[in-house]
């Protein structure tokens, strides 16, 4: 009972059903640890209500002994996720004072089973970026610090309201948008997992579109277990989404059986790059060894048009996201600056609600969309995102999932890397192929470097088969033998 | 294929952003390192790809054709900054 905060959702489902607590209780312990930790920004908006009234309605099923899955279970939702009558931002002033008619069919699924939402968690501006530096609703602090030092750290991007909340004991778990990083990035530099399943496997509807053919949900919690009860819960088939697709969603849970015997894992030799920290090198190195230690069998793979992935992304991606972003004008919902005519209110609102880092990438995407660029930029880039793909399917050929590092480098300070958007970008480079094929990708806690930040490895899988990712995922938690959890400081 | 300030100034009014004149030089810079940084996509011959237009290779699910929701004039406009009786409001647009 004294740090119901520090449960995974596992042990609170087991509590919660054999009534040692009640909904009421746990949710009021992490309304309490959200008061707490305004510090680190991670919320934009705060539902304590809401969340008290359905902690009492999750009791009283848990009573009548009909209880759903996630039943009393506190969570976040990344503010990129419509919630019905709740404000809903997108990290950016455009949406001001935006509250949806309608629940997205990710919150909704999760709502139905039961859980409990705490609040809108803070993102980068449309999801563009790696720091959750680009939010008009300031950045977000990673609860962790280097060992001696209060240097204040990004908490990775653009879940970065996620990670940290998940980190520092503020919710459970939380959603995430991944559309080149942005689940396994910030689970990586904030010691906690997140998977960003196959494209298809969460409906996009009811989520504020950045990039149409890359966006998917996912969750993340501080266990691999946790995300696989999550991930069951928010996945499904959905009328409302084309792309969602209409297959079986299996028992993640019952799939981590902790048995990874004569399953071959690929390392793809492409993934060690230039400059790649020795710390980074070295966790890599220790994750074969943990796998082939539990009887799985190392391959080498190839992967030959890696590098091309973050440049075909930062076409791909802006384009996509010029044109979703078109619907800002005004007149719908949001910011509204007035101007002499129709065209100037235009302008002068999304001058005036949106960022720079979306201005520019909404430049870029115009630009490479514009008459006579087409071919040169976005069909180009489309024929290297087959490439991408078809690498990925010989490299299946020989091996059954692919282990690689989740991020180049732990979370960086404030600040150190927004002069420079390419070196930003660069964050993404292991995980952005994998969305430019629309595969799953699951991020693990894996150890912490010379200066107690956490590091993730990340494992990639075939279209649909989570199970595995969650199975290996498994392996490799338990092997690393942690569960970090940083020091409380922002309580002081 | 450079990017100069005009052509800043012309993709900005296509993309409906007030931009201040002040910032269309810097900004030519920042897209002209961009553009030469995914120019590197040339080094590969792709003459003889298809280019990706599905994720995911599956057949999208066909529903019927009938309607599904309506009748929620009052929830489409609750969101816009002007509007009376179930109608946006916006600046004449024709004299």
């Amino acid at each position: 009972m004294s740090d119901l905060t520090n449960l995974t959702i596992a042990e609170a489902r087991d509590g919660l059903t054999k009534k040692a607590f009640k909904a009421a209780e746990l949710v009021d312990a992490h309304i309490k640890a959200v008061e707490k930790a305004r510090a680190l920004n991670a919320f934009v908006t705060e539902t304590p209500d809401l969340a008290r009234a359905a902690a009492a309605e999750s009791d009283k099923r848990i009573a009548a002994g009909s209880a759903r899955p996630l039943d009393g279970i506190p969570l976040g939702i990344k503010d990129l996720f419509c919630t019905k009558d709740v404000l809903t931002t997108a990290g950016s002033h455009i949406l001001d004072g935006f509250k949806p008619a309608y629940e997205s069919t990710v919150s909704r699924n999760l709502f139905n089973d039961g859980a409990v939402m705490l609040g809108k968690l803070n993102m980068d501006e449309f999801a563009m970026g790696s720091s959750n530096e680009t939010s008009y609703y300031g950045p977000v602090i990673n609860p962790w610090r280097r060992k001696g030092s209060t240097t204040k750290l990004v908490p990775g991007g653009s879940s970065g309201g996620s990670s940290a909340s998940v980190s520092a004991r503020l919710v459970m778990g939380a959603t995430g948008t991944d559309t080149g990083g942005s689940i396994r990035q910030p689970a990586a530099v904030t010691g906690i997992a997140g998977i960003k399943p196959t494209y298809g496997r969460c409906s996009r509807w009811g989520i504020v579109a950045f990039a149409s053919s890359l966006d998917q949900a996912g969750p993340m919690a501080r266990t691999v277990q946790d995300c696989a009860i999550m991930l069951k819960s928010m996945a499904s088939h959905d009328p409302l989404d084309s792309t969602s697709v209409d297959l079986p969603v299996p028992d993640y849970e019952a799939a981590m059986t902790g048995n990874v015997k004569g399953l071959r894992v690929g390392i793809p030799k492409e993934y060690r790059i230039d400059g790649m920290p020795a710390e980074i090198e070295a966790l890599w190195q220790q994750g074969i060894a943990w796998l082939k230690d539990a009887g799985a069998e190392i391959v080498d793979v190839s992967l030959p048009h890696t590098k091309y992935a973050l440049p075909a992304y930062y076409i791909v991606a802006p384009a996509e996201a010029s044109s979703n972003l078109a619907r800002y004008d005004g007149v719908r919902f949001g910011l509204r600056v007035p101007g002499k005519d129709i065209t100037s209110m235009y302008e002068n609102t999304r001058a005036a609600g949106f960022g720079r880092e979306v201005q520019r990438r909404i430049l870029i995407g115009t630009y490479v969309l514009s008459a006579g660029y087409y071919d040169a930029y976005y069909i180009k880039a489309q024929k290297l995102r087959t490439l991408i793909a078809r690498d990925f399917d010989e490299a299946y050929k020989k091996c059954d999932v692919l282990l690689t590092p989740t991020a180049p480098g732990p979370a960086f300070g404030i600040g150190e890397k927004t002069d420079d958007p390419i070196s930003m970008y660069l964050n993404d480079v292991f995980t952005v192929t994998v969305n430019l094929a629309g595969l799953p990708g699951l991020s693990v806690p894996a150890g912490l470097n010379s200066e107690g930040l956490p590091l993730g490895l990340q494992l990639i899988g075939k279209a649909f088969d989570e199970a595995t990712l969650f199975r290996v995922g498994g392996v490799i938690e338990k092997a690393a033998g942690l569960t970090p959890r940083p020091q409380a400081w922002w309580e002081a | 294929m450079s990017v100069d300030k005009d052509t800043v100034r012309r993709v900005a009014r296509l993309a409906r952003l007030a931009f201040p004149e002040e910032r269309l030089e810097p900004m030519a810079g920042e897209l002209n390192r961009l553009l030469a940084w995914v120019e590197q996509l040339n080094e590969v011959d792709t003459s003889s790809v298809e280019p990706m237009s599905s994720a995911v290779q599956l057949s999208a699910k066909m529903r019927d054709d009938v309607v599904t929701a309506g009748n929620m004039a009052a929830d489409v406009v609750k969101n816009a900054p002007l509007g009376e009786d179930n109608y946006f409001a916006v600046p004449k647009v024709v004299e």
